[in-house]
């Protein structure tokens, strides 16, 4: 099997889905002969021309409008966002129109549409180009919001988003999109949207992440090991709808859970995950479930953002309090 | 009168120093201090550019996006404003708002990341510059209905690129213009790309200054490569504005004679041949050019002011290294007037910081 990083891996399955259906097109701003700010759509005009893959004007809600309107025609847009900072233009098509057209035309219409946009933060990027907004869309009932981790997540899952019927935001982590590389296979496969992963097993503590931070709660498991503390590693994977059997499975078997996540800590996934096990699975645990997370603050600029972002050290003293509960 | 005169839907564009240096009428120009004037301040917002993004090569500013190219729009700008006027810049405006009161400094600590960067003079009327491109012009009508409702005389300008047109909030922003007369100066910079995007893809209009009209106000098409061009527009502009006039759009036409940021490579996108054409019509060579022609310039004053322009450069630069970090209270303190819902967070980051310094 190939090696490649995130980025490859995005590129990968948008050209597997293009020489697959001829019905997926790809649009955005300089997505066509630039390939894209990072490179995630290179060479894809030029193989598949300028009708299937195109460069829009300047405008959010016009690209995600417009790419409702080719769904709902039957076409499989593939509509890229520059930055997840950018996107709030284009909010109000995505909660008015691509959440609720199923609902609203009572079936008759599905809006197959994948928005990709990068996101997170410790890439050293400037103002807007480096945000965690991913509570605000997981609250639109009717899309699914998925972040995948891995090159082999990445292409699987990106294949998977553009088959599904309904919208899916495909958030893509800036900070992992060269730094990570891995496995992936050739040719076309998928990996299930909606479900999450336990990537390492461990029966002393549960550390739950998505995007950069699956890898840095899998760095902590490391060096817990050294400290003889077996942590199992939760990739989330699908933001929204939760796979709320697998966290819930997870946190009843080892009674200690630490949610990891770059957004800020009121109202964010962590919460929403702390209460699923406070819920299920209260007789079970054996510490206050601990959300490791940014501040409630505007995030920093380039100098000052890894302070706002969950780090070894933080993580390592939320561990100390939930074995010492 | 310069509006009015030149009507953006024949194609007809306002331009006094041609490229090559020569002045249409000679009698229409400024006075030779200001022609100097502006010459100078193009110099230096240059030398300020080039700084900045030598500065980012050596790694002590980040992403950093170059004004190169749109010096006359700028200079002609800020020459146009008058004490009391607002800016609601562009982040591409940094010489502009250099030239509004903004230190050297303070532009450069800015884009190394460091939010103390973003602290202007206190009563200067400029906002923080606009990174989600289109989103501000808004805010500028806003800052003239305002106005118009206390009864002041003020008058603002709002920078935005070629790009900035297609997004939705710029229709918003030039209707509501129009519908209340907001005192605006609609100050577009078609340096001709959104990032590698050509304006002439932008939208089908030959021009963007015709869509004013659609609005029910003034646009106005210029030679963006000639300050004093620019430099008369806006003045003319502006003043109507204080008069009560409404708004004004004006669309200087230039090229981006650099990568969208430092984080760009426009070699990939812009043809060379096309550089070349438009780098023969510089905007600082040119107005240099005519001064020289004109005997208002001699290579004394050339030394001066490149001596002058290193010293203000070398001391911000000083400033920019000798800066303190943000302290957590300065990623904290300004998220609401009063925070208590914040105060655990914040002692929270400082006993990590403390204990991190202790190395446990």
């Amino acid at each position: 099997m190939a090696i490649k990083s995130n980025l490859d891996a995005v590129n990968d399955a948008l050209r597997t889905a293009m020489k697959k259906d001829d019905r997926v097109v790809v649009l955005g701003e300089d997505v066509g002969a630039l390939g894209g700010v990072f490179r995630a759509t290179a060479g894809l005009q030029k193989e598949f021309g300028e009708k299937r893959v195109f460069d829009t004007p300047l405008a959010e809600a016009g690209i995600v409008g417009t790419a409702i309107g080719m769904a709902m025609y039957g076409l499989k847009p593939v509509a890229e966002i520059q930055f997840m900072g950018f996107i709030f233009p284009a909010l109000n098509q995505l909660f008015a129109h691509a959440a609720r057209l199923r609902n609203r035309s009572r079936g008759r219409f599905n809006v197959p549409l994948v928005i990709r946009t990068p996101w997170g933060a410790g890439a050293g990027a400037l103002e807007h180009h480096m945000e965690s907004t991913e509570a605000l869309l997981t609250q639109i009932p009717g899309l699914k919001v998925v972040a995948p981790s891995t090159p082999y997540d990445m292409k699987g899952m990106l294949l998977a988003a553009i088959e599904d019927p309904d919208p899916v935001i495909f958030l893509e982590h800036m900070r992992i999109y060269r730094a990570v590389k891995g496995e992936v296979p050739e040719g076309h496969y998928t990996v299930p949207l909606g479900k999450s992963e336990v990537v390492r097993e461990g029966k002393d503590i549960t550390l739950i992440g998505w995007g950069y931070m699956r890898h840095l709660a899998m760095h902590i498991a490391d060096l817990l090991a050294e400290k003889g503390i077996d942590a199992e590693v939760l990739d989330l994977k699908t933001l929204a709808p939760l796979d709320s059997k697998t966290i819930l499975a997870s946190a009843m078997k080892t009674g200690r859970d630490i949610i990891l996540h770059e957004a800020p800590r009121t109202c964010g996934l962590g919460a929403e995950i702390a209460a699923i096990c406070s819920e299920c699975g209260l007789l079970s645990l054996k510490a206050p479930v601990e959300r490791v997370t940014g501040y409630d603050i505007t995030m920093p600029l380039r100098m000052s953002e890894k302070l706002n972002i969950p780090d070894e050290a933080r993580v390592l003293e939320a561990v100390d309090r939930v074995m010492n509960f | 009168m310069i509006l009015g005169k030149y009507d953006p839907l024949k194609g007809e564009k306002f331009c006094m120093i041609d490229e090559n240096g020569i002045a249409k009428e000679v009698a229409s120009l400024p006075d030779a201090e200001k022609l100097k004037a502006l010459y100078c301040d193009m110099v230096k917002i240059r030398a300020m550019d080039d700084k900045a993004f030598s500065l980012q090569r050596q790694g002590r500013l980040g992403t950093y996006g170059q004004l190169k190219g749109s010096e006359a729009v700028q200079v002609g700008a800020a020459h146009a404003m008058e004490k009391d006027d607002w800016l609601v810049p562009s982040y591409r405006e940094n010489g502009l708002m250099h030239l509004r009161g903004v230190p050297l400094s303070s532009i450069y600590l800015y884009w190394a990341g460091n939010e103390l960067g973003a602290k202007f003079p206190e009563g200067s009327k400029i906002l923080p510059f606009s990174i989600p491109v289109g989103s501000q012009m808004l805010h500028a009508v806003g800052l003239g209905m305002a106005a118009n409702i206390r009864g002041d005389k003020a008058a603002i300008v709002t920078c935005f690129g070629d790009g900035a047109t297609s997004e939705g909030e710029f229709h918003e922003a030039m209707n509501f213009a129009g519908v209340f007369n907001s005192p605006t100066v609609f100050l577009c910079t078609n340096n001709q790309f959104a990032i590698s995007f050509r304006s002439t893809k932008q939208t089908k209009t030959p021009t963007i200054a015709q869509k004013a009209l659609s609005y029910g106000f003034e646009g106005i098409v210029v030679d963006g490569m000639d300050a004093v061009a620019m430099y008369q527009t806006v003045s003319e502009a502006l003043a109507k504005a204080r008069m009560g006039g409404g708004p004004t759009f004006i669309e200087a036409v230039t090229f981006r004679l650099c990568d969208h940021t430092t984080s760009d490579d426009a070699s990939i996108y812009q043809d060379p041949k096309e550089v070349a054409m438009w780098q023969a019509r510089d905007p600082v060579v040119r107005l240099k050019k005519y001064l020289t022609s004109a005997n208002l310039w001699k290579q004394e004053d050339e030394e001066k002011l490149t001596t002058d322009v290193k010293k203000a450069i070398d001391e911000a630069v000083a400033v920019l290294g000798s800066a303190n970090k943000p302290t957590p209270e300065d990623l904290f303190g300004f998220t609401y007037a009063v925070q208590p819902q914040l105060d655990w967070q914040l002692r929270d980051l400082k006993g990590v910081i403390e204990r991190k310094s202790h190395g446990n």
